[in-house]
């Protein structure tokens, strides 16, 4: 269950922005997860109450935005969903992706605090 | 109430590590392998393989990750080679912070050409932490199905090879290989795959010479 660590290392980052910031107190964290990562934003959700229950940090809202995989026409450069991975076509032209443009993050976005 | 933007990776810590792990390797002239794999598919034996094949002109060191037990760590030791169990207890795979307390070990070894570091079998979380190798490998057998790829996309996309298992089983199974190939290709058309079996040695020789192909970072140095 890699989410718990995934978690802590999301806390202990949370953490020092607060400090530095001197922050009050958290009210949400926004993270971005690619959907071709190894990281159930379920899981997350759940690890995230257990870490969190009993601290300061009980009650904050994880917001976790679901990235989907997506890539970029190597031709006409139109962005598209990879639904089968690189095999996908660009809808427009028919041409490939030259690679993926998103569905890779594993990324803390912001905290909103008061 | 306002937002504050972090805008960071969120293992950003463990990506610091494998950096400095990856310089002190470096420093000491050691190439580092990273395997992955689900349970099962015959990671353990193919170290023990690439062993075999290579303790004559180089020095092996293998570190072994594992939830419990150190049986994987008996079976390589039996090659006459240094070997480190680490216990990951709770944890699935293997963390950069976990091979930065084991580098003290390796490196009192004496001098190593190659470290094969073996992950906790699992195809999804080893995926995301960089150790500090030179490069990943993901091993799947032909006894788990073709459908591996597509189901753990991460693995096959953080992976330089991608080594098909067992193929001495083939004709027992479905495994379409062509299938297989396609669909790892389609996530990372830079994998290079070789097909290998531990019980007839098909694809070990190619295995193992590809660690010493390449430029002189890419290589055995």
């Amino acid at each position: 269950m890699h989410e718990l660590s995934i978690v802590t290392s999301m806390i202990s980052i949370v953490r020092e922005n607060m400090a530095r910031h001197g922050a009050g107190r958290l009210k949400k964290i926004k993270i971005r997860v690619g959907e071709m990562t190894a990281v159930e934003p379920e899981a997350l959700r759940f690890c995230f109450e257990v870490c969190a229950g009993g601290t300061d940090m009980e009650g904050v809202i994880l917001d976790i935005e679901e990235v989907p995989v997506r890539g970029q026409c190597i031709h006409c450069k139109n962005e598209f969903p990879l639904d089968r991975y690189l095999d996908s076509r660009c809808p427009v032209c028919g041409g490939e992706s030259g690679g993926y443009v998103s569905g890779t993050e594993l990324d803390i976005v912001s905290m909103e605090v008061e | 109430m306002h937002d504050v933007l972090i805008n960071t990776k969120i293992l950003v810590k463990n990506n610091e590590i494998a950096n400095q792990n990856r310089k002190l390797l470096k420093d000491k002239g050691i190439f580092a392998i990273n395997l992955m794999s689900s349970p099962g598919s015959g990671k353990t034996s193919i170290v023990e393989k690439t062993i075999d094949f290579l303790k004559d002109r180089i020095k092996i060191a293998v570190i072994v990750g594992d939830i419990q037990t150190d049986l994987d760590a008996q079976r390589i030791a039996r090659h006459g080679i240094p070997v480190r169990q680490i216990n990951t207890g709770r944890s699935c795979h293997l963390d950069a912070h976990m091979i930065q307390h084991t580098l003290p070990w390796l490196f009192e070894q004496g001098k190593t050409d190659l470290v094969i570091i073996e992950n906790v079998g699992n195809m999804a979380c080893p995926a995301e932490y960089d150790l500090g190798e030179d490069f990943k490998a993901a091993v799947m057998s032909v006894t788990e199905g073709d459908d591996k790829p597509l189901k753990y996309p991460a693995l096959f996309r953080a992976s330089r090879y991608l080594l098909i298992n067992k193929v001495d089983l083939l004709a027992y199974t479905d495994f379409n290989m062509e299938k297989a190939r396609h669909s790892a290709w389609a996530i990372n058309p830079e994998l290079k795959i070789i097909e290998t079996s531990c019980a007839d040695e098909t694809g070990i020789a190619e295995w193992v010479d590809s660690i010493f192909k390449g430029d002189h970072e890419n290589r055995v140095r």
